[in-house]
């Protein structure tokens, strides 16, 4: 028992701070608190980051009887999270105060819906799957509906809500179909039931339901019709917010539940993942073009990211795994930088997300313009920057695992999908005279904005060791 | 005599009957949430009789789990549902459209 508490330290350590947190702000000072609490939040996340790298064995632990494992994987996926979810939490501050939407249940929020991430991200076990993603996702579904005033808020909350429980309902029967027919809940025990390279048709539709509820959560398509609508209605903080940790934790879950529960019948997971990840590239390319609200963009944008990652996962090898993890580290990078800047985009104070507001920025304000820039071209794969490689990592991947068909076609995607960003950058460079935008002055988007593109740049050399951590990360997984 | 399957055709049964309320529904978003309800007891059942064929008792945790979970989920899906009415004044499915997606 004792062994098991320190194994979860971290999460614990994080539930018991919202609670302490949540009680506390409600018997003293409420909302004038709640500037204090964003910092304290983002503190603890780095905090809690920085122990799980430095405090991590490259062994395996499992706690509660397997329900529980804590491996290189999940610590590399936690780590991710909870920086990014630790930089979302500060850049969205000032933001959310000056429009008095500022409410102190939010680092709580954001807080309790890390914790369920970090489970989701460390299950072994289908119970532990429902309540991490549950934990995750009840925490979203409030706060995309933080702006209680605003029609736009409310409807993105009810919309996600009505088709996140949707898709939770879909994981539940899949999960209800695989402990019938496998006999067990522990990913142990299903992976042993699928001994053999063939499972039973009752673990396949399982699996199949299984896929359709996950995919809902990393927003491939099919399953993507909330993603533009939550992204436009819910306050940009929390879009940003959406764009970078929980797709951290969705893809991980979806990569151990594959490989640690069905990783002895790849064949048979790697078709339908392999077409999700062709559906999400190609439509995430193609509809992004149409838009005008940099939201939805952004949304169609992740769409089409999220489809690349997918792709490494489709390869059903340790190399995939690898290059999906160093992709969507690079992605929550990438998208920190870009919603940095979409944060303080506002004219007379007022936020705007029509793109054709960035028309001649550069003259405005050139080294942002110039920060902008790098940043689209990484996010549509423009060599030398880091985006590229994280894209060349999965399309050789997807090569090396006999899906040559997949990367040709990633390829295709990668250079239709470059034209939304270009033309992001040809607004602000060659635009035509425009209304003109006033971008704030506050210093930690300017660091944010400025960081992420630097590294953007810098990461090529050695990709600040995120490759090798990758590496035996997904060792850890995939046996 | 009622075997395992007429309990899995009765679960997949409300299954479907949540899923087709969900997207043939065009009147009330009070019905979504049942049909949500609908597919978590339709799980539910299958876990339980999956439990009782099986002799095990990890279905029924599981079950509990279930049902604590969809109840803090209705809660919140009425909570937002009741925030919705108050800005947009309807709670009709068809007027979920301030944004088209």
């Amino acid at each position: 028992m004792q062994a098991d508490l320190s194994v979860i330290l971290p999460e614990i350590i994080l539930s018991i701070y919202a609670m302490i947190a949540l009680i506390g702000a409600v018997y003293t000072s409420k909302d004038k608190a709640a500037g204090l609490l964003v910092w304290v939040t983002a503190v603890i996340f780095g905090i809690l980051g920085l122990w799980i790298m430095a405090n991590g064995s490259s062994d395996r632990v499992t706690a509660f009887g397997g329900m529980f494992i804590d491996d290189g994987f999940a610590r590399f996926a936690k780590v991710v999270i909870l920086f990014s979810a630790a930089a979302v939490l500060v850049m969205g501050q000032e933001y959310m105060a000056r429009r008095g939407i500022l409410k102190f249940e939010y680092p709580i929020l954001v807080a309790l819906a890390a914790v369920g991430m970090m489970m989701m991200v460390s299950a072994g076990d289908l119970m532990a799957v429902y309540m991490g993603v549950e934990l995750q996702s009840l925490a979203l579904y409030v706060v995309a509906s933080m702006r209680r005033d605003s029609v736009k808020s409310t409807e993105a909350g009810l919309k996600y809500f009505v088709l996140g429980a949707l898709s939770s309902g879909l994981l539940l029967y899949g999960a209800s179909l695989i402990y019938g027919f496998a006999g067990t809940t522990l990913f142990s025990g299903i992976i042993a039931a699928a001994e053999g390279g063939h499972a039973p048709i009752g673990l396949l539709f399982g699996l199949v339901f299984m896929i359709s509820g996950l995919a809902f959560k990393v927003s491939a398509v099919p399953f993507h019709m909330w993603t533009p609508d939550v992204y436009e209605g819910a306050p940009t903080p929390v879009t940003a917010f959406f764009a970078t940790a929980p797709k951290v934790a969705a893809m991980a879950l979806f990569a151990r539940v594959m490989h640690d529960a069905f990783g002895g019948v790849t064949g048979d997971w790697q078709q339908v993942v392999a077409l999700l990840a062709v559906l999400s590239m190609f439509l995430g390319a193609v509809a992004a073009i149409g838009q005008s609200n940099i939201k939805r963009l952004m949304a169609y944008s992740s769409i089409s990211h999220m489809g690349f990652a997918l792709m490494g996962l489709a390869s059903g090898t340790a190399l995939g795994v690898q290059a999906m993890l160093i992709y969507m580290a690079i992605y929550v990078t990438m998208n920190i930088g870009v919603f940095a800047f979409i944060l303080t985009m506002e004219r007379d104070g007022a936020p705007v997300v029509d793109i054709a507001a960035l028309n001649l920025y550069s003259k405005v304000q050139p080294g942002r313009a110039f920060a902008v820039l790098i940043l689209m071209f990484s996010l549509a794969g423009v060599p030398p920057l880091l985006g590229f490689f994280g894209k060349l990592y999965v399309l050789r991947a997807a090569y090396d695992g006999g899906l040559a068909w997949l990367a040709v076609a990633g390829v295709i995607a990668s250079v239709i999908g470059a034209f939304y960003y270009l033309r992001i950058v040809y607004y602000m460079y060659f635009g035509s005279e425009g209304a003109g935008l006033e971008t704030g002055r506050s210093p930690v988007l300017w660091t944010l904005l400025m960081a992420s593109a630097a590294i953007m740049v810098i990461g090529i050399i050695n990709l600040f060791g995120v490759e090798a951590a990758a590496q035996a990360a997904a060792m850890t997984l995939v046996k | 005599m009622i075997g395992l399957e007429h309990y899995l055709t009765v679960a997949a049964a409300l299954f479907v009957t949540g899923i087709f309320g969900i997207f043939l529904n065009r009147k009330n978003v009070i019905i979504l949430l049942m049909s949500i309800e609908l597919i978590l007891l339709s799980v539910n059942i299958n876990l339980v009789s999956f439990s009782s064929f099986l002799n095990d008792l990890t279905g029924q945790v599981f079950t509990l789990f279930v049902l604590t979970v969809a109840a803090a989920e209705a809660a919140i899906g009425l909570a937002i549902l009741v925030c919705f009415y108050r800005n947009r004044g309807s709670i009709a499915v068809e007027d979920v459209n301030v944004m088209k997606g």
